[in-house]
């Protein structure tokens, strides 16, 4: 068992002066007799860019699905842009979400639409739907962005995996969110490709003034587009601290993360 | 007896106020066991026997049509994705509904022919064969056809919607993917069903005419006032509006398969194949209500 080791609580001072977007306190939630996360506590605050880390299986994708309300935690507080999401009702839920972005660890793109039409899919649906010009700027904004503007009538089946994952983050973009949730990012991408990726959210962060929270087992693109990491383990969090410190950590455990 | 579960909620509250006032990771293996203590007398009553699971999918059944009912009279209305699924539905068993319609009525007259022959009563064909091909076997069979075509592609679609999460995508985009697949897909269902019912008792009608033809000499003519003078009011109206019901059945059936179906590949076979399997199911059932209440009401 780790022993919890805080080791960076004033390094990114700078942007704990700003105000809280995700606040989660003793939040658990298991699945029948799988008790994924345990006694989670983490504040984020606007404009970071926070990477989780930890085993496979340790419920990472769990985390952020509660925040994303894919998930309904059993029990604890969790509060987003200062709303405490168990006293919020259906629709209240609902138009918060919209400010939420997701992106998939596997894509979950419209195989039955073009890019194109992944991309007016959540356009459309809209409370107020956007003019025709309006979408077709938006899509094309959306598109050079992420890189993928020659593909535009092609079916998800004909992209690569490269081109899918950003094919999901211009889906995602489109309604301008103000937190980013990332689940692994680049998983399954060569080492090039996940450089570019890492890029692009950072690109991301910075054009949509967006706070983001980054699943990864990619240490290089933790290193890239983290402010602080937290890692994760046993349902709780574990260690947190900037890259360098948890590289020079004292416990092995945590180092064995980056070797 | 009182005292007793008194005394049990005390300690559970007494077990949540420890839970949270520990502040400890190091108390979190202690914790699972207060946690798993609770969670087996949650467990006490989880089903085991196969009549259980049978009445919780009966009631899981029922809310979800009851969620259909909820959701289809509240804006917003998916009018184009509606009309799109019914042209997709009807399209799809067009071809498979006319030849199995043909079929049936060509078989049926020339094998009806004899029997009549020897009761002297040939002349009678045209308007037996077209009684049972409208009040019986044109909704039968086309249902049958349109659960095995409609209603597994539905179930397959939504289940391998499901595990690729693009269900989950559609929640975190904001739209209600309940509206939006389910509802416009039941709704298809539901009005297409009936209009290829209509279209299978004509060529059925067709395929009686070109049988009874084989034999002897019929005209157009003579074959359609028979057929005409022998139908009722009361034939058409309970065959059409039975259909309306079959076609909802089809719709329910393989929404709600496609829509809870496990996470994972054999989920999607499975959703498919059990939707054909209830949906043809339920056809029969309706079917025999409506027999009842039709004969009920004829009485
Ligand atoms: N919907 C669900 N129903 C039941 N169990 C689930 C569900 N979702 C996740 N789990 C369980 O929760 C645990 C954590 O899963 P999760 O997907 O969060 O892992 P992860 O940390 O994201 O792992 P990876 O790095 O491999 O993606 C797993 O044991 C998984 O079986
Ligand atoms: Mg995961």
């Amino acid at each position: 068992m780790v022993t919890p080791e805080i080791t960076n609580q004033n390094k990114s001072d700078a942007l704990k002066e700003g105000s809280v977007v995700i606040e989660m306190k003793h939040v658990r939630k298991s699945f029948g007799k799988n008790y994924v996360l345990r006694d989670i506590n983490l504040v984020i605050h606007k404009g970071e860019s926070v990477v989780i880390l930890g085993k496979s299986g340790t419920g990472k994708s769990v985390l952020i699905k509660c925040i994303v309300g894919l998930n309904d935690i059993d029990d604890g507080t969790l509060i987003i842009l200062g709303q405490d999401i168990s006293e919020l009702k259906r629709d209240a839920r609902n138009e918060l979400r919209k400010k939420i972005g997701f992106l998939f660890q596997s894509g979950a793109l419209y195989d039955s639409m073009t890019v194109r039409g992944n991309l007016e899919f959540p356009l459309k649906r809209q409370a107020k739907r956007p003019s025709q010009t309006e979408m077709d700027h938006l899509i094309q904004e959306a598109l050079s962005q992420v890189g993928l503007s020659a593909a535009e009538n092609q079916t998800p089946s004909e992209l690569s995996g490269g081109m899918r994952k950003r094919l999901g983050l211009a889906r995602t973009l489109i309604l301008k969110p103000e937190i980013m949730l990332y689940d692994e990012p680049t998983t399954g991408l060569d080492p090039i490709t996940s450089k570019e990726i890492s890029k692009l959210i950072l690109k991301v962060q910075k054009n949509y003034d967006t706070t983001s929270i980054i699943i990864t087992h990619d240490i290089e693109c933790a290193r890239l587009t983290a402010n602080r990491i937290i890692v994760i383990q046993h349902g709780a969090c574990a260690a947190e601290g900037s890259y360098t410190e948890l590289l020079n950590s004292k416990n092995a455990w945590v180092r064995s993360f980056f070797e | 007896m009182e005292k007793r579960i008194s005394n049990k909620s005390q300690e559970i509250q007494n077990l949540n106020k420890k839970d949270v006032e520990s502040p400890n990771h190091a108390d979190a293996n202690k914790k699972d066991k207060i946690v798993e203590r609770r969670q087996t007398a949650r467990e006490a009553d989880k089903p085991d026997t196969t009549l259980d699971k049978f009445f919780i999918e009966v009631a899981l059944v029922t809310l979800f049509t009851l969620r259909f009912f909820k959701e289809v009279f509240r804006p917003r209305f998916e009018v184009n994705e509606t009309l799109k699924q019914s042209f997709l539905m009807g399209y799809a068993s067009l071809p498979l509904v006319a030849i199995t319609g043909f079929i049936i009525g060509l078989v049926l007259t020339i094998q009806t022919r004899p029997t009549l022959a020897g009761l002297g009563a040939e002349s009678w064909l045209p308007a037996m064969v077209a009684v049972s091909i409208i009040r019986e076997i044109g909704p039968v069979i086309t249902a049958l056809i349109f659960a095995g075509k409609v209603g597994s592609g539905i179930g397959a679609e939504l289940a391998s919607m499901n595990v690729t999460q693009q269900i989950d995508a559609m929640k975190v985009s904001g739209t209600n993917p309940f509206k939006f697949l389910v509802v416009t897909r039941i709704l298809a269902a539901t009005l297409m069903l009936p209009l290829l019912v209509i279209f299978a008792d004509m060529v059925g009608l067709l395929g009686s005419f070109v049988g009874c033809n084989l034999e002897g000499n019929v005209s157009t003519q003579l074959f359609f006032v028979q057929i005409i003078e022998s139908l009722d009011f009361e034939d058409l109206v309970p065959a059409v509006i039975k259909t309306f019901f079959f076609g909802f059945a089809v719709g329910l059936v393989g929404c709600y398969k496609g829509y809870n179906s496990d996470k994972g590949t054999e989920g999607v076979g499975q959703a498919a194949n059990s939707a054909v399997v209830f949906a043809s199911l339920m056809v029969f059932v309706i079917d025999m209500i409506a027999v009842q209440i039709t004969s009920m009401l004829q009485s």
